[in-house]
């Protein structure tokens, strides 16, 4: 390539910078670039993977040193998709805070929303009623399928299995349209709130739940048959990606990446919260460390929150879904109109035209909010991905001080460099795959 | 928001301080006249609000435990206050003490937190150190948690880092360096990692603005946010 082609092909041009020379190839004169960089000699290649990728699940760029096909270093960059949650909450009253917090792991509202409120209410001291309990017990393990779906479904895709993609978003989608009856949103739904959920489960909700629960066990039969004798897939997934416990423990890293590599570390068994203790159910681990023990480990909590949610159905009884205390329970009740979820006709009847204390009371609530005694608590559980805590400090005024979310994500993503060089090209997207990680919960 | 460096903080080792900012007085926060229920006269004391202070020992539980072991290993005065609330254990200790106390926790047999969960910051401005870092620990042998907090003023904001012994406190340091322009000394490679490299400020600190757009609906002039009417 000649100065004077540099000068004419804006596209295909080569620079020299102080990190070295810089190649931008977007097609065309791969014989000549062959040429001027030979892959299979001593010099390493630095490649950008991301951050638009379609394999890099969502906005991650990772920096990739390549010497032929084998990476010798991967240093994932971060913070594409910071969209400032935690500064916003501190401009928003403490029920507001759901709706900020369910919008960090996209495909985790239920987990960002309750994790939040069990914070808020180890704030304010109060627990909430059983049958609050038992409905966020059952939406969680809803959205863990749901997010366990998308997994398998988005590792099926970069592995070549498209297959598999196409028939997790099926059957997230019957979770979603689940959520979407229950609470009339299909994501970022803000159904959970400090003193309880939003709303009490509708009438057919129990009886999609139950279908649901009676669907899945088939459809997860049809994944193994689809995935796990596959050939292809044992090879893409069977010791790549390796992490084994101590590097788990070092880098953080917790959910179905550490069960993966055996330790049975499980908040719903190990620090029970929601009444978790009451559920029969197993944690599944596995020893192989990989791609593939993760494939297999979230398969196994399908299954096992499937057991979990048809507990939960029994344990429902009749009560209130939402703290007696008036002080702090959201004075608004949502009912289905005619055009669609909204406020309750007869809440605003009341408050419109039945009781003006009724009116102040929601006025002050809805704008000012509750006051959350001075403090700081930290709560955590078991999300999809691992360990999702909420540092929450209060002023002892009507917003948050400060809330910090420990994003499985964020923590996870950093092992990425430990299980992928050394490795090949490939294997970094089975590996990084294998993580799981969603973006918006990293970034925050 | 102001950055008063001698705040309402006290000087002395005693200048850590948790929560309470504010005393809560009133059932809604009225300042005037305006409550006729009568709970308006009500001044709630929050205990933490100015000077530290120690919840008195015995802690109760395995509080005491962690406490002992961990003065028996650096001597009483690593532990510049201990608070109990709302059932978690929160133990103050100086920035420049950060690493060894860390060691302490993981390696010693009594202890034993092999997990650092999370490592964040917070901002209160009225303090004279009013940059305090938090490091959230596990150990999952005992089944029990912790919190670490150490505080330091803008003038030096230098935290040891804990990388050496937890390496997964790597980006949270980064992120709290990011977000509270806290300095983690002995951090292999300390930048911004949210927010873009040639950022300028540190967003999450309390006098930093939140910024955004007035908003205009049917003639209605709608403040941005952070300069928008709030409560007391």
């Amino acid at each position: 390539m000649t100065a004077t082609d540099n000068a004419q092909d804006a596209y295909a041009a080569e620079r020299d910078t102080t990190e070295g020379r810089v190649y931008t190839v977007t097609g065309g004169d791969w014989d000549e670039l062959v040429a001027s960089v030979d892959p299979v000699s001593e010099e390493r290649l630095i490649v950008n993977l991301g951050p638009q990728h379609p394999s890099t699940h969502g906005v991650l760029r990772l920096v990739c040193e390549l010497e032929g096909e084998t990476v010798r270093s991967v240093r994932p960059i971060v913070g594409y998709l910071h969209t400032g949650i935690e500064k916003n909450l501190e401009y928003r009253n403490w029920t507001q805070g759901t709706t900020f917090v369910t919008r960090a792991d996209y495909l985790a509202p239920i987990f960002n929303e309750t994790a939040y409120c069990l914070a808020v209410e180890k704030l304010l001291g109060i627990t909430v009623p059983r049958r609050a309990d038992v409905i966020r017990v059952i939406m969680m393990e809803l959205n863990r399928i749901s997010s366990h779906l998308v997994a398998l479904a988005t590792t099926g895709m970069e592995l070549g299995a498209l297959s598999m993609m196409i028939y997790g978003f099926r059957d997230r989608e019957k979770i979603l349209d689940i959520f979407e009856a229950v609470c009339g949103l299909r994501m970022n739904m803000a159904y959970v709130r400090p003193g309880g959920v939003a709303q009490d489960l509708p009438r057919d909700g129990l009886k999609m739940i139950r279908d649901f629960v009676d669907y899945m066990p088939q459809g997860l039969d049809d994944y193994e048959g689809l995935l796990t004798g596959n050939a292809i897939w044992q090879e893409r997934t069977q010791g790549v990606g390796y992490l084994d416990v101590s590097g788990c423990l070092a880098l953080g890293v917790t959910g179905p990446v550490l069960r993966s590599a055996g330790l049975a570390w499980d908040l719903r068994k190990t620090m029970p919260y929601c009444g978790y203790e009451e559920y029969d159910f197993e944690v599944p681990t596995h020893n192989g460390a990989d791609a593939w023990a993760r494939y297999v480990v979230r398969l196994d909590e399908i299954r096992e929150s499937l057991k979990i949610i048809s507990q939960g159905l029994d344990k429902l009884e009749p009560g209130p879904v939402m703290v007696e205390d008036k002080k702090i329970a959201w004075p608004a009740q949502l009912a289905l109109g005619s055009d669609g979820m909204g406020n309750s006709l007869n809440h605003i009847r009341h408050i419109m035209s039945q009781s003006m204390e009724a009116l102040i009371h929601h006025f002050k609530l809805v704008t000012e909010g509750f006051r959350v005694p001075a403090g700081q608590v930290y709560t955590a559980i078991e999300a999809p991905r691992g360990e999702l805590g909420i540092h929450a400090v209060s002023d002892g005024g009507t917003r948050p001080f400060r809330i910090h979310m420990r994003d499985p994500s964020f923590i996870n993503l950093q092992s990425l460099p430990a299980l992928a060089e050394g490795g090949l090209l490939a294997d970094v997207i089975a590996g990084g795959a294998s993580l799981d990680p969603v973006m918006g919960g990293c970034d925050r | 928001m102001t950055s008063d460096p001698t705040g309402t903080g006290s000087a002395g080792p005693d200048d850590v301080q948790p929560v309470g900012m504010q005393k809560p007085k009133g059932l809604f926060g009225v300042s005037d006249t305006g409550d006729t229920s009568g709970f308006g006269g009500l001044v709630q004391a929050t205990p933490s609000a100015g000077e530290l202070v120690s919840t008195p020992e015995p802690l109760g539980g395995y509080f005491d435990e962690i406490v002992a072991a961990l003065r028996e290993a650096h001597g009483d005065e690593i532990t510049r206050a201990v608070v109990v609330d709302r059932g978690e254990l929160t133990i103050h200790i100086a920035p420049d003490r950060v690493a060894e106390v860390c060691k302490t926790m993981r390696d010693d047999e009594s202890l034993r937190f092999e997990l650092c969960n999370s490592v964040s910051g917070v901002d209160y401005p009225d303090q004279r150190n009013r940059l305090h870092v938090t490091y959230h620990l596990t150990s999952m042998t005992y089944r029990r948690r912790v919190r670490l907090e150490t505080a330091v003023g803008l003038e030096h904001p230098v935290v040891q880092s804990a990388t050496e012994v937890y390496p997964t406190a790597d980006w949270q340091e980064r992120e709290t360096y990011d977000m509270f322009g806290v300095v983690f000394e002995g951090h292999p490679h300390l930048t911004r990692i949210l927010m873009p490299d040639d950022w300028e400020g540190f967003p999450q600190r309390k006098d930093y603005p939140l910024g955004g757009i007035a908003v205009e609906y049917k003639g209605a002039h709608i403040p941005p946010p952070d300069e928008r009417r709030a409560y007391k």
